[in-house]
């Protein structure tokens, strides 16, 4: 406790004892004071800067590769010609993309695992990605879209999905069986759409669509990072004034409305904002797999946290993203693999092996 | 008889015949009461036109058979369960028309059952009970620290503050929990069993803890299921049977063995506890 | 002193609490159903050979069988619908089979081996086959599905088994969620990257039984009936097993041997189907579901009505195919999803899902 009041001195640490090193910020009179997990912080941060420096790498690798220090320098504006060309038009969005939608999809999966009190509950079982592939498949294949009519052809199949499977599993409240079965069920069902769409394009038509399908942040230029950028902003600051209600919501029903929380009115924002950030991610980049199962297991596992925090599991998505990305453009270059193909992979390995070592109660 | 038991009730007063103290002789003020309310699941009715008032400052304690409308209506009194039809009052207003935050800071309710993530520790989850008085910017101010510090001690649990609650025995638990609604800091608390599944020993001493939070101000209400236990600790008896209410009033005017027969089927004899001079009833053996 | 009064316990009613005439009498009307199902699936055989994209005249069906001359509609008849029926029999029979063999075994109402990532397991090894080792014929095929079959069975029950909680229903589909999952992301990456897998594993992955030659039947047939029997002899073991563990092994069945013959048996049978045609989901959730609605929780009876039910639906399915998209086809694998996913829902809605 004393080193820690060396170097933050005016930060006081609580005097509960709430078993790690917590630390109280009280500022204004009063009228501020907020209470944080040292562990959860450091972790967090770590975790921000490494993403960010993942970035950085994945700025000056591809086929024309720039050193480190260059990167930084075109990132504040300092180079010209090629190398700004390179880095700050070409790789930037994606890069840009990679950290945002990472955190979207790693807040997602944070909501959707505190809402369903099951460390696999993630927007992907609800069936949202089968339907937005449905949704694209048909622009695609019926309608020849370009990117943002495929966008919005994945929006409407994700959303009614979603609202599809919600509705079968609602009786009286929503039960997480339920809504995982259902979901498996609805995902079924379009996955023999989906399957006969393929069959029945042409092979071209068929493998572009796929690797749609399978999530890929190829050819994102600045147009694409924009539209994303201000709904996330919209979407977080919504995000902000239900957020604590999360961790209530975890206690139960009845011991959440003794403490005040509106039950239906939170869940279902709560609900809609995770749905938003996954059909956000989706309509941006297409179906990206498992970032929403794993980065909140994975932060809680490092934090040692008791719930599911939001911005921890934020920075280890953006993190697992832009590593992904990398692996997936490098990994057998010259041909690119999509993003999704590599998440899924090895988030599905990391499944298995978080049901194999233990299983966090219901 | 039960009309009579309920005129008497109104202006009696409440003598607590173990601490001998004696609020004063008025007719007893109530924050919390159920006006004619109806109250039913999904089609099934459980009560109807119920009218139960909680006298401030006191111990209440509901009893009654299994399935005889009790938690039911604990829930309506805590807003868990909207009534179909009458209203349940809170400082004379419908305890509807009020904002969830607000009903929380005036009124606790332990429930039944709750859940503690895995992995709090005992110290997170009584800082939950705060919820009610804290803002976006404003989640843990002195005043926050001290009430949780409080609770802490007034529950014993002071020294398992840094502990996980999954390792903490069944006793320990329910204590934990039971700070976390002192933590809250209402004027009145409501317990939804709160000692059921907890061994004897437990089970005295949280009622122990409940009758001095009683002693302090704080009006209590609670579903308990040993009737004994009630007799000894309860201010104010409700005995419920069938979704209606069969006799209200301090446990020595209300506790007889017609009464026990009459409510639980169960032939008994009631005689004086020799500690805490209450009722206390004797099962007859068929 | 506790007044609380014990809640009334009932205890659930099965067969072998009935009285003995009680029994016979539903005896009587379990063996009057599978009649009935008997009679349903001779009436589905004769549609599957009369209708499809060309009608054919009903009189010369038998004729066809019995003195076959080369014309075209006995080349239809004999040629083409007789091996599809067929094969659609013995692939209906051990789709449904496995099927209840997987939710005996695993106590879960809701498996089904293609939830469970079994198909995942043999798609995976037939991409890997085609990838790496430029498999085409179905024979070749037959060995990669098997193998993926049997890795995929044996990784998923493994893996819902370890941690806290042993090995629950939620937790075994999620295992077969995960492993699909991976299984999935793996092969789809190398089909991404090679046009012609692709190519061919697209058309693979939309189980069909249209143009299914005897080879490929005298191929898969011998597993499926190994498997058929392995599985008949497998009812009284799982009846046990059923009741969790700690009773069966009162009642003296032998846990372990019946789970290895069980995964034994689902392998041969999920595995030759997949290989057969292709992967086909929902035929083996639903039906000795429904089978457990009709007669109750004795195993031996479910697996008598899987027996005929199973190639029942899978043969309706497949004619819908071929009703669908005149003078086109519908693959057989994405009727069954359509018929199946909305009886899955409909289960889930009902206040208690039925267990075993």
């Amino acid at each position: 406790m004393t080193s820690l009041d060396q170097v933050l001195p005016l930060e006081k640490a609580t005097s509960v004892d709430f078993g790690r090193r917590t630390i109280a910020i009280r500022r204004f009179g009063g009228r501020v004071s907020l209470r944080f997990d040292v562990r959860t912080l450091v972790v967090t941060a770590v975790l921000f800067t490494a993403a960010l420096a993942l970035a950085v790498v994945a700025l000056g690798l591809g086929e024309f590769s720039v050193a480190v220090p260059d990167v930084v320098s075109a990132l504040l504006g300092q180079s010209s010609g090629a190398v700004h060309m390179v880095v700050v038009e070409w790789r930037l969005p994606r890069v840009l993309l990679a950290l945002l939608l990472g955190a979207a999809m790693g807040v997602s999966g944070a909501i959707f695992q505190s809402l369903t009190r099951n460390a696999l509950g993630s927007p992907d079982v609800i069936g949202f990605n089968t339907g937005a592939y449905t949704g694209a498949l048909v622009v695609i294949l019926l309608m020849g879209g370009g990117y943002f009519a495929v966008s919005a052809g994945a929006l409407v199949g994700g959303l009614v999905t979603a609202a599809l499977v919600y509705v079968f599993a609602y009786k009286k409240g929503i039960q997480g069986f339920r809504l995982i079965i259902a979901g498996i069920a609805v995902s079924a069902m379009l996955a023999s759409v989906n399957t006969w769409l393929i069959l029945k394009a042409s092979l071209e038509q068929a493998m572009s669509a796929a690797v749609w399908g399978a999530g890929s942040l190829n050819k994102i230029t600045w147009d694409q990072v924009l539209p994303v950028m201000i709904v996330f902003g919209a979407l977080l600051v919504v995000l902000s004034f239900y957020g604590r209600r999360l961790g209530l919501l975890e206690m139960g029903d009845d011991a959440a409305r003794a403490l005040g929380v509106r039950l239906e009115g939170s869940r279902l924002v709560l609900a809609v904002v995770g749905v938003a950030l996954t059909a956000m991610v989706t309509a941006a980049a297409g179906p990206i797999a498992f970032v929403s199962l794993a980065a909140p297991q994975l932060a809680r596992r490092l934090t040692r946290s008791a719930y599911v925090g939001l911005v921890p599991s934020a920075a280890m998505g953006a993190f697992l993203l832009v590593a992904s990305d990398i692996a997936a453009q490098n990994l057998f270059a010259p041909t690119q693999l999509p993003v999704g193909v590599v998440t899924v992979s090895i988030g599905g390995c990391y499944l298995v092996w978080l049901l194999a070592r233990e299983v966090k109660r219901q | 008889m039960s009309e009579e038991l309920k005129e008497s009730v109104v202006t009696d007063v409440l003598v607590d015949p173990v601490s001998g103290f004696a609020p004063g002789a008025r007719p007893f003020a109530s924050r919390l009461s159920a006006e004619s309310v109806s109250l039913g699941y999904a089609g099934r009715s459980v009560s109807e036109a119920l009218d139960v008032r909680i006298p401030d400052g006191g111990f209440t304690v509901i009893v009654g058979p299994n399935a005889c409308g009790k938690s039911t209506l604990l829930r309506a009194l805590s807003r868990l369960l909207e009534p179909t039809s009458g209203s349940v009052l809170l400082d004379g207003k419908s305890i509807s028309s009020y904002g969830a935050k607000e009903v929380a800071r005036r009124l606790g309710l332990l429930p039944q059952t709750s859940i503690a993530p895995d992995g709090i520790t005992v110290a997170d989850l009584v800082a939950r009970g705060r919820y009610p008085h804290q803002k976006l910017l404003r989640q843990w101010s002195e005043a926050d620290e001290a009430a949780v510090i409080q609770a802490l001690e007034a529950t014993n649990v002071a020294g398992l503050s840094g502990r996980l609650v999954d390792e903490l025995s069944g006793g320990q638990r329910q204590r934990v929990w039971v700070a976390m609604v002192l933590a809250q800091q209402t004027p009145l608390l409501l317990l939804d069993e709160p000692t059921t599944f907890l061994d004897i020993a437990h089970q005295i001493e949280l009622l122990e803890l409940f009758r001095r939070l009683n002693g302090e101000g704080n009006t209590l209400v609670a579903v308990l299921h040993d009737l004994n236990h009630a007799c000894r600790y309860a201010t104010h008896l409700i005995a419920m049977k069938d979704g209606a209410v069969v006799a209200e009033g301090r446990p020595a005017d209300v506790v007889t063995a017609e009464l026990v027969e009459h409510v639980f089927g169960l032939p008994c004899l009631v005689i004086d506890d020799p500690v805490s001079h209450t009722p206390l009833v004797i099962p007859l053996g068929s | 002193m506790e007044l609380r009064s014990a809640p009334a316990e009932t205890a659930p009613v099965s067969a072998g609490t009935l009285r003995p005439a009680a029994l016979a009498a539903v005896n009587r009307h379990r063996l009057l159903g599978l009649l009935s199902a008997v009679g349903a699936l001779a009436l589905v055989l004769w549609l599957s050979l009369v209708v499809g994209s060309k009608d054919v005249d009903p009189g010369s069906l038998w004729p066809a069988i019995t003195a076959y001359d080369g014309s075209p509609e006995h080349v239809i008849i004999h040629d083409l619908r007789l091996p599809r029926t067929v094969t659609g029999v013995l692939v209906g029979v051990a789709l449904g089979l496995s099927g209840a063999l997987i939710q005996a075994l695993t106590r879960n109402p809701l498996a089904d081996p293609g939830i469970l990532g079994v198909n995942a397991g043999a798609g995976f090894f037939v991409v890997l086959g085609v990838a790496l080792f430029g498999v085409t014929s179905i024979q070749q095929y037959i060995w990669f599905s098997f193998l993926g079959a049997v890795v995929a069975t044996v990784a998923v029950y493994f893996i819902g088994s370890r941690g806290r909680g042993g090995t629950t229903p939620l937790r075994l589909t999620l295992a077969g969620v995960a492993l699909g999952a991976v299984l999935g992301g793996i092969s789809s990456g190398i089909t991404l990257l090679r046009p012609a897998v692709f190519d061919s594993m697209r058309s693979w992955s939309a189980g069909t039984l249209s143009n299914r030659t005897w080879e490929v039947l005298a191929s898969v047939a011998p597993f499926i009936l190994l498997g058929t029997l392995i599985a008949l002899c497998m009812a009284r073991p799982l009846n046990a097993v059923a009741m969790g563990d700690d009773t069966a092994r009162s009642l003296g069945a032998n846990i372990v041997r019946a789970r290895i013959w069980t995964i034994i048996a689902v392998t041969l049978l999920c595995g030759a189907a997949t290989a057969a045609a292709g992967p086909i989901g929902f035929v083996g959730l639903m039906v000795p579901h429904v089978a457990r609605w009709i007669v109750g929780p004795d195993q031996r009876w479910i697996l008598a009505y899987t027996l005929v039910l199973s190639p029942v639906l899978l043969l309706v399915s497949d004619i819908l195919g071929r009703l669908v998209l005149r003078p086109g086809e519908m693959q057989v694998g994405i009727i069954t999803a359509f018929v199946g996913a909305p009886v899955l829902i409909w289960l889930i809605r009902r206040r208690k899902v039925s267990t075993l």
